[in-house]
């Protein structure tokens, strides 16, 4: 194969079914792929048999830049479609995958973040089982934007949702906060910040696997673009109760305490991608947080707050005074994920 | 733009340029030390700095940050002076 | 984080409130509520954020002052910062806290998206870097900022000349602390009975300059860090100060503030800038002597020199309260557009823009109290 990308790899001949057969047939490797139809045939009856419902999210992935600590733009697509699928409760079992690529990309780019998202793919036990690619000219794309989406069955039992909020419910974040974004801040504004920092993506669902057998849960949500914040104000526009976060509680990576305060930034409105905010009724709280805990990816959980009767989203701070916690009004990290 | 935060001064990277490696809360960033320029520049590693738009402002006084700490400490001290003597525990206060 | 975390540990900061409460009942009634200007905007934010306004008694007021360089950016300098910044050879280099500043059509941020190359940089030095990496383009340094990051300017020009970086220049804007003071107390309509010093102006220029607010004005200041517990301890300071009818000026943040500030700093400074006649304020109009420019040696890294944008005389719209505010002489909450079409999201004025901002911060952590 060529070393770039050109007009050719998306225009239906022989380059584009070459890049297919011996890219991507090859690395996501399963037989519905391998197949080679127009589209993915999938079993009804296995799925039928966890659930009556279908969980089914769509998500497209343009972060710059597409390599950073902890990920790459692969990792991110396959992870963020996987995570939104799973916040019901489903287990994110197929996923499609569109690829727009610039011309002139750089085959072995392509190649690692290929790679990089066939071994995702298989960490969080998600096919990728049909997809399409397209190639634009120079200039009309930035290097490569993925889209994917995802389906998975949501258990019968299981009916989560943010209607579901009552003050007094406990505000439960699965890890450490803004790490992400930090990573993502320090690369794209050559901020010079070299530490600890990388990205926080992973699979979720074993967090939601974890919480599946506890009554009290309510409702997930993962905490990506706008931070913490943003899912403060989606509760609250779905519920019509308040929230209020207690700074103290929040647990930071000491590297990314260290950027926020030299960049005077405030950690809530960092984007995350391996990080899920669990709403969880007092009783079962203590359980919710201990079996987050037990699992690899919430081994830092942490009760953050409360909901209240407020209708405002607020943040207790260190020194006991209350503020409000808006949304930021521009997006401070433009295409973070 | 008052934004300052101390870090630790951990290398000179390079003399020439007056560049060092500071840490700040394990987060490490190449400062200029123009402006605490000592002899020799080695002599910096270890010391405190404060940090500002890339450059190192000022040397922490390590003895007088411990003296405006021990300040507010005495100050606790006094605080539970004053209760044991007048027979007042905090809980007491609060009730009368 | 070290030298930071014991400076925000909560259990001391009501002990200090019952010492100021103490020292207060020393002082007589007639002379309350006491006001008190912090000059600095990393103070005014300080005090937000941790609530310090909501824990003090009604004895004591803030008056907010007008340290903030992003809230005192004329919007004329800001337009012709833009006009540079389109011209298709620049890379316009600004701190990220200047970048949403209103100008006549729009901010720096608005032009990056209509095709202007502006960047958001950390340091000077970056800037400078990137003249270096690009030597087909021209790299414009927007310099904004009191003595505090005057050194720093100063040392990447003196980097550039030495290296004859020529593709290098700096849009000076640039201003100094004690002109703003005295202009503020000259006319003496100002009810003001004490001060909080910027804490990082003075790691530069040190205790001296302050004196004469003691000498010839009677006003006792003390010269404060920025965690919650130095500004509380300031404030003890201040009022112990008022109490015994002293009128000094103290130092709170000894560990960064040396009463002679940092000589190499101001060695660099003036190695490089010289005082320019007059500079505009936003709000406060014209104030001698209380721009910078750069002197004659280093005329050549002039960007207003190299480029010659237009000057505009753009002024902020009638409604727009923010000098009133920026010398204390109102609120926030009393100027007609606060909250109302001057809301972060749609910035009227400069201070609702900068997170120093007292109106940013009134918005963000107190309209609920005045809705």
């Amino acid at each position: 194969m060529s070393k770039r990308i050109t007009l050719a790899h998306g225009s239906g001949g022989a380059a584009m079914a070459q890049l297919i057969q011996e890219l991507f047939v090859e690395s996501f490797s399963n037989s519905y792929l391998a197949k080679q139809e127009d589209q993915a045939r999938l079993p009804m009856g296995e799925l039928i048999a966890h659930g009556e419902q279908l969980a089914f999210s769509t998500d497209s992935y343009v972060v710059d830049p597409i390599f950073f600590p902890g990920g790459d733009i692969g990792k991110l697509a396959v992870c963020g479609t996987a995570n939104d699928v799973a916040m019901c409760g489903a287990k994110p079992q197929f996923l499609s995958c569109g690829f727009i690529l610039e011309e002139g990309l750089e085959l072995s780019v392509l190649q690692q973040i290929v790679c990089s998202m066939a071994q995702t793919a298989e960490q969080a036990g998600v096919a990728i089982v049909t997809g399409d690619t397209k190639v634009v000219a120079k200039g009309a794309a930035d290097k490569i934007f993925i889209n994917t989406s995802g389906i998975g069955v949501i258990p019968s039992n299981i009916s989560w949702g943010a209607e579901q909020i009552e003050p007094g419910d406990q505000i439960i974040v699965s890890g450490t906060i803004a790490d992400h974004g930090a990573t993502i801040l320090n690369l794209r504004e050559s901020l010079g910040l070299d530490g600890e920092i990388e990205s926080d993506c992973q699979p979720l669902y074993p967090i939601v696997s974890a919480l599946l057998p506890i009554s009290g849960v309510k409702t997930l949500r993962d905490a990506t673009r706008g931070g913490v914040t943003a899912i403060m104000h989606e509760f609250k526009q779905i519920s019509g109760y308040g929230l209020e976060v207690n700074e103290a509680d929040l647990p930071l990576a000491p590297a990314v305490r260290g950027v926020c305060e030299l960049l005077g930034m405030d950690p809530l409105n960092f984007a995350n991608e391996g990080k899920l905010i669990a709403i969880v009724s007092k009783g079962s709280a203590e359980q919710a947080l201990q079996a987050m805990r037990a699992t690899e990816a919430g081994a830092n959980a942490a009760i953050i707050g409360e909901v209240n009767r407020s209708g405002r989203i607020t943040v207790k701070g260190c020194f006991g005074g209350s503020r409000l916690l808006d949304l930021p009004s521009t997006e401070p990290l433009p295409r973070i994920c | 733009m008052c934004l300052g935060i101390p870090g630790q001064i951990i290398a000179i990277s390079d003399a020439a340029n007056m560049l060092a490696t500071i840490d700040v809360c394990g987060v490490k960033r190449q400062v200029n030390v123009a402006c605490v320029a000592i002899e020799p520049l080695d002599a910096l590693v270890g010391k405190w700095a404060l940090v500002h738009v890339g450059f190192a402002m000022s040397l922490l006084n390590e003895e007088e940050a411990r003296q405006t700490l021990a300040a507010l400490e005495s100050m606790q001290a006094l605080a539970h002076e004053v209760d044991d003597f007048t027979g007042l525990g905090h809980s007491d206060k609060e009730k009368a | 984080m070290q030298y930071v975390d014991e400076f925000r540990d909560p259990k001391y900061a009501r002990l200090i409130i019952e010492r100021i409460n103490q020292t207060l009942e020393a002082i007589p009634e007639s002379r309350k509520p006491l006001q008190v200007m912090e000059v600095c905007g990393g103070h005014t934010h300080t005090i937000f954020k941790f609530g310090i306004d909501q824990l003090l008694p009604d004895s004591i007021e803030f008056v907010h002052g007008p340290g903030c360089p992003v809230c005192v950016l004329p919007k004329s300098r800001l337009d012709e910062c833009i006009a540079i910044a389109e011209n298709p050879q620049v890379i316009f280099c600004t701190f990220g806290d200047a970048i949403r500043a209103p100008g006549s059509s729009g901010s720096l941020q608005d032009a990056r998206a209509r095709g202007a190359d502006v960047r958001i940089v950390y340091s000077p030095l970056d800037a400078l870097a990137l003249a270096q990496q690009n030597p087909d383009r021209e790299v414009v340094f927007f310099g904004l900022g009191f003595e505090t990051t005057m050194p720093s300017t100063a040392m990447t020009l003196k980097q550039a000349k030495l290296n004859k970086i020529d593709n290098f220049s700096l849009f000076c804007q640039h201003i100094t602390i004690t002109p703003t003071l005295q202009c503020l107390l000259e006319p003496g309509d100002l009810r003001l009975d004490g001060f909080l010093m910027p804490g990082h102006v003075s790691m530069i220029i040190g205790s001296e300059p302050y004196q004469f607010i003691a000498n010839q004005y009677g006003k006792p200041s003390v010269i404060t860090g920025f965690e919650p517990l130095d500004i509380l301890q300031a404030l003890l300071m201040l009022v112990e100060q008022i109490a015994e009818q002293r009128c000094e000026v103290e130092n709170q943040y000894k560990r960064i503030v040396q009463p002679q500030g940092n000589q190499q700093a101001l060695i660099a400074m003036q190695e490089v800038f010289e005082a320019q006649q007059r500079s505009e304020w936003r709000g406060l109009g014209d104030i001698e002597n209380s721009g910078i420019q750069l002197n004659k040696e280093y005329q050549a890294f002039d960007a207003e020199v190299k480029f010659c944008p237009e000057k505009s005389t753009a002024k902020d719209p009638a409604e727009c309260r923010c000098g009133e505010v920026l010398t204390g002489r109102c609120k926030p909450t009393d100027c007609s557009i606060f909250a109302t079409s001057c809301r972060p999201d749609n910035a009227i004025g400069a201070l609702m823009v900068s997170s120093e901002g007292a109106c940013a911060a009134y918005y963000q952590y107190r309209r609920e109290e005045h809705q």
